[in-house]
């Protein structure tokens, strides 16, 4: 409990995981909280860029619809996607980092010379040039985001492998005749998890920019999906008289992603040894 | 009698922490007279460290001195501030052996960097003058090759010279008064042994006292003038080495030395473990774990009584004023 | 008596690796023809300064490492020249307790799944045979079964080395390599724990090889005494007669270095010089021979083997004159 009683203390983590868990509400409740959510996809054209009001307090984009209302539906997107892709460059990650880190020989070196060479490039550049590839669409981008995320994770996992191999817990396994499965997946994994969850949760708001670069860039979502890299997008033609249009879906972005972060750093205190020492 | 180097009167230290009020030292005394060594020896927890950091006037945040006194050529440590500390005891007037050698040399400087930067600060004269100060030390203290030493880093030397290195860091602004936690409990026993000798020649040679705090039994034979056995924060039993070595009173100090694989005859160890300083029994802290406690024990407040000339022992069946069983 | 456990001439060479436009890296020798035998229910002590090659000498004999030279024999068979996997099989009546208990427990598994664990991959399929036989080692190590929840943290120093001992002894081994078994204990802890080897050890019939550097420790819990000095064993002997009569010049200095209760009751030597030169660097000839005061021109050619003295083994050129002249009893 001392644990909770630490993270408690630290006030932007708490912020942090207060925004993430209204996100997910968002996310969870959208269509139901959403005051109107038939404007995912209709459109009123006679109500076209009013600004905030009572009625619609973020104001209405080039189509009439509401803006809080996309605001508010675009969380699902924006969650999904960047679960997604987070799950998946783990299940990518973690088992080559696993293997790199433990196995000798030329697999092991293989692994981190492609990671190096994926790492090296910048992650946006790579998902641009994958996503403009396979074509403009919600599941490009996540594949896009996916096959260059993984190796921040290979690199964790392989860096906790191999300082956990040498620990005396794993030499106390081999002398007793444990399998390298058993090894690796039961006992080097747990004491690795923190990093990774760490990395995981800053990831998922890192996802949610670059996917929301890749909707601005018309990579990613398609009209008329309420998607808040879009909406920025979208919002361009309209800018400086129809500020609204483009600040809430902005704000949106920035909130989210801020959330995210500071929950991720307020996890990285946490799995920080020292702390360990003194429960 | 001559002033003593240090004296520590009745010191009581607690610190409080997220658990409650740890009382890590309660009653701790003892002298020390220039030119002895005194064997401080205690288990894991019975409040070395704390007593160490006490002296040096580094104890942590939340400590709290309760009462007593930490007297240092007369004067008394506890009424310094920190600036005066460091202006004119720490590091230049007592200075300090850390256990660890490896941890205690920053290793991106060259020793030599390091040492003259604390001469710099405690003793007058220009750098060329401090250097070849050092160079003597360090032949002094049979560093090999000691005028190339001081322009290598820290992991250029083994761990004995190592510790070679931090006893001259030690003796650089000629301190009253060393304090050495373990200094030797890192190292293996044939250069244990040269550290040993060596210590013991310099603080005949300088006329220093040394307080040496180390939970081997074993070098406190080897080395020191005078013990005083620590448990759980006091104080028990204080007087010279040999004569308590050979015939400890003190229960606890007794059952200590029975323990020692020289002296064990079967190997018992002390039944029970040390309480822990968040709650600690009142009066006599080893009363639960003692075969020959009374009643009266548990209530008795720490008061430590002369059995011998020069021996002073904190136990019921040596106060003369206690009732008999 | 034949031995349960017999290790001729093993040599074993630590890293070295080919590198690629740069010199190789020449392995580090550190463990050079050791013989020694283990009868069955003796404590051996293994006694050496840090780097002597001790614990890797332990390591090997459990199959974690491999050796490079030699043979090593369990019950007459040998089980040497096999892949790790196999050695570790072949010898699954060898287990090893660590330096540092604590750290040889995943922190994140609570003492009853560790000691479970155990079993499990030894095969032991029966729920209701795993849970009475860690009852019964949980016993026998002094910890009982309120000990199955808890986790590494919760334990003190001494309580860990039962449960390393328990995790051990769940495994019904024959030999137990005990590395460094009483370092970092506190002496009422230390000897509670020797007490507890010594009744474990009777109870179930065990063979220990006791790595420690402790002369102290040795001197009382083993029979027989090896000293081993930078890869090799110089003097090998029953503790009696080591303590006693020491007659490798290293075995006499590290006697008179050590340090005792009673300092002046140690038969005097010179302490050495300097310390031991790393063993990537050995010198030529007896490897103690740049430290010993009784070396001479021989000694720094020839590496001495170790050969019958009378009461055990020396491997020293000189150890006749040397007892003569410091007129021991020999």
């Amino acid at each position: 409990m001392l644990v909770l009683r630490k993270f408690l203390r630290d006030i932007p983590a708490v912020a942090g995981a207060l925004i993430v868990l209204l996100v997910l509400l968002l996310a969870i409740l959208g269509p139901w909280i959403a005051p109107y959510p038939e404007d995912a996809a209709a459109s009123h054209l006679l109500r076209r860029l009013r600004p905030p009001s009572a009625a619609f307090p973020f104001g209405t984009d080039n189509l009439g619809r509401d803006i809080l209302s996309r605001v508010i539906l675009g969380a699902r997107g924006a969650l999904t996607v960047s679960l997604t892709v987070v799950a998946a460059a783990m299940a990518i990650g973690v088992p080559l980092g696993l293997v790199a880190g433990y196995a000798r020989g030329v697999v092991p070196e293989l692994i981190m010379r492609v990671t190096d060479v994926f790492l090296a490039l910048p992650q946006l550049i790579l998902a641009l040039a994958l996503a403009q590839l396979l074509g403009p669409s919600v599941e490009s981008a996540m594949l896009a985001l996916t096959l260059t995320y993984w190796p921040f994770f290979t690199r964790i996992v392989h860096a906790e492998t191999q300082r956990l191999r040498g620990a005396l817990f794993v030499d106390a396994l081999q002398g007793i005749g444990a399998s390298t499965p058993r090894i690796l997946f039961l006992h080097i994994l747990p004491n690795a998890l923190s990093p990774i969850i760490v990395r995981a949760t800053i990831g998922l708001g890192f996802t949610i920019l670059v996917a929301a670069v890749l909707g601005f860039l018309g990579m990613g979502a398609t009209p008329p999906d309420p998607d808040w890299g879009l909406a920025v997008a979208q919002s361009r033609g309209y800018l400086p008289n129809a500020w609204w249009f483009a600040t809430f879906p902005g704000l949106a972005i920035l909130v989210a992603v801020l959330g995210f972060n500071l929950l991720g750093d307020g996890l990285r205190d946490l799995v920080d040894p020292r702390l360990r020492r003194s429960r | 009698m001559p002033v003593p180097t240090l004296a520590v009167e009745d010191l009581r230290v607690a610190i409080r922490g997220d658990e409650g009020v740890a009382r890590i030292l309660d009653h701790i005394a003892f002298r020390l007279e220039p030119g002895r060594i005194l064997g401080v020896v205690g288990e894991s927890g019975c409040g070395k460290s704390t007593l160490i950091r006490a002296i040096l006037g580094i104890l942590p945040q939340g400590a709290a001195i309760g009462s007593g006194r930490i007297l240092f050529e007369g004067e008394d440590l506890l009424a310094f501030s920190q600036a005066e500390l460091n202006r004119s005891v720490r590091g230049s007037r007592i200075s300090f052996i850390p256990q660890d050698p490896y941890l205690a040399l920053n290793p991106v400087f060259t020793v030599g960097a390091q040492m003259l930067e604390v001469m710099r600060r405690h003793r007058p004269g220009a750098p060329r003058e401090h250097r070849a100060h050092l160079v003597r030390l360090l032949r002094r203290v049979q560093l090999p090759d000691a005028e190339a030493a001081l322009d290598r880093y820290p992991h250029q030397f083994s761990g004995g010279q190592r510790q070679r290195l931090l006893i001259a860091a030690a003796l650089a602004c000629a301190p009253r008064l060393i304090v050495a936690d373990e200094p030797t409990t890192a190292l293996d026993v044939t250069t244990q042994q040269q550290i040993l000798l060596l210590l013991r020649e310099l603080v005949e040679e300088m006329g220093l006292a040394m307080l040496f705090v180390t939970h081997d039994l074993g070098v406190v034979a080897e080395l020191c003038d005078e013990v005083c056995v620590i448990y759980a924060g006091q104080s028990v039993e204080t007087g010279p080495a040999r004569a308590l070595l050979d015939a400890p009173l003190h229960p606890y100090a007794r059952a200590l030395l029975a323990c020692h694989p020289d002296r064990a005859e079967g190997f018992l160890g002390i039944p029970g473990a040390v309480p822990s300083p968040l709650r600690a029994p009142p009066g006599c802290r080893f009363a639960p774990r003692c075969a020959q406690a009374r009643e009266a024990c548990a209530s008795r407040a720490p008061h430590p009584r002369r059995a011998a000339p020069g021996r002073m022992v904190d136990c019921i069946l040596h106060d003369p004023a206690a009732v008999p069983a | 008596m034949t031995p349960i456990l017999e290790v001729r001439e093993l040599a074993v060479d630590l890293g070295g690796r080919r590198r690629w436009l740069r010199p190789d890296l020449p392995p580090v020798r550190a463990v050079r023809g050791v013989s020694l035998s283990l009868r069955p229910g003796e404590v051996l002590g293994l006694v050496g300064e840090s780097g002597c090659g001790k614990t890797t000498l332990g390591r090997t004999i459990l199959g974690l490492q491999r050796e490079s030279g030699g043979e090593i024999r369990l019950d007459g068979a040998v089980v040497s020249g096999l892949a790790p996997r196999e050695a570790r099989r072949a010898r699954n009546a060898i287990h090893y307790v660590h330096q540092d208990a604590g750290a040889a427990l995943d922190p994140w598994w609570s003492i009853g799944r560790t000691l479970e664990e155990a079993l499990l991959v030894q095969g032991v399929r029966d729920p209701a045979e795993r849970r009475a036989r860690i009852d019964e080692v949980l016993a026998a190590v002094g910890l009982d079964a309120t000990a199955r929840p808890r986790y590494p943290h919760e334990f003190s120093g001494g309580q860990l080395r039962r449960v390393a001992l328990a995790r051990i002894l769940a495994l019904r081994p024959r030999v137990v390599i005990l590395d460094e078994p009483t370092s970092g204990l506190d002496m009422s802890v230390q000897a509670m724990v020797l007490n507890l080897l010594g009744t474990l050890r009777r109870r179930y019939g065990l063979t220990y090889l006791f790595i420690s550097h402790d002369l102290s420790v040795v001197r009382r819990f083993c029979d027989r005494v090896a000293i081993m000095y930078l890869g090799r064993v110089v003097e090998l002997a029953t503790a009696a007669e080591v303590f006693a009569r020491p007659r490798h010049p290293y075995t006499r200095a590290l006697l008179a270095a050590s340090p005792s209760l009673s300092p002046e009751a140690r038969p005097p030597a010179p302490i050495p010089a300097g310390e031991p030169p790393s063993a990537a660097r050995l010198p030529p000839g007896c490897a103690f021979s740049p430290r010993c005061p009784h070396a001479q021109a021989p000694c720094r050619r020839t590496d001495p083997a170790l050969a019958p003295d009378g009461r055990g083994e020396t491997a020293c050129l000189r150890w006749r004159e040397i007892a003569a002249d410091t007129m021991l009893p020999a």
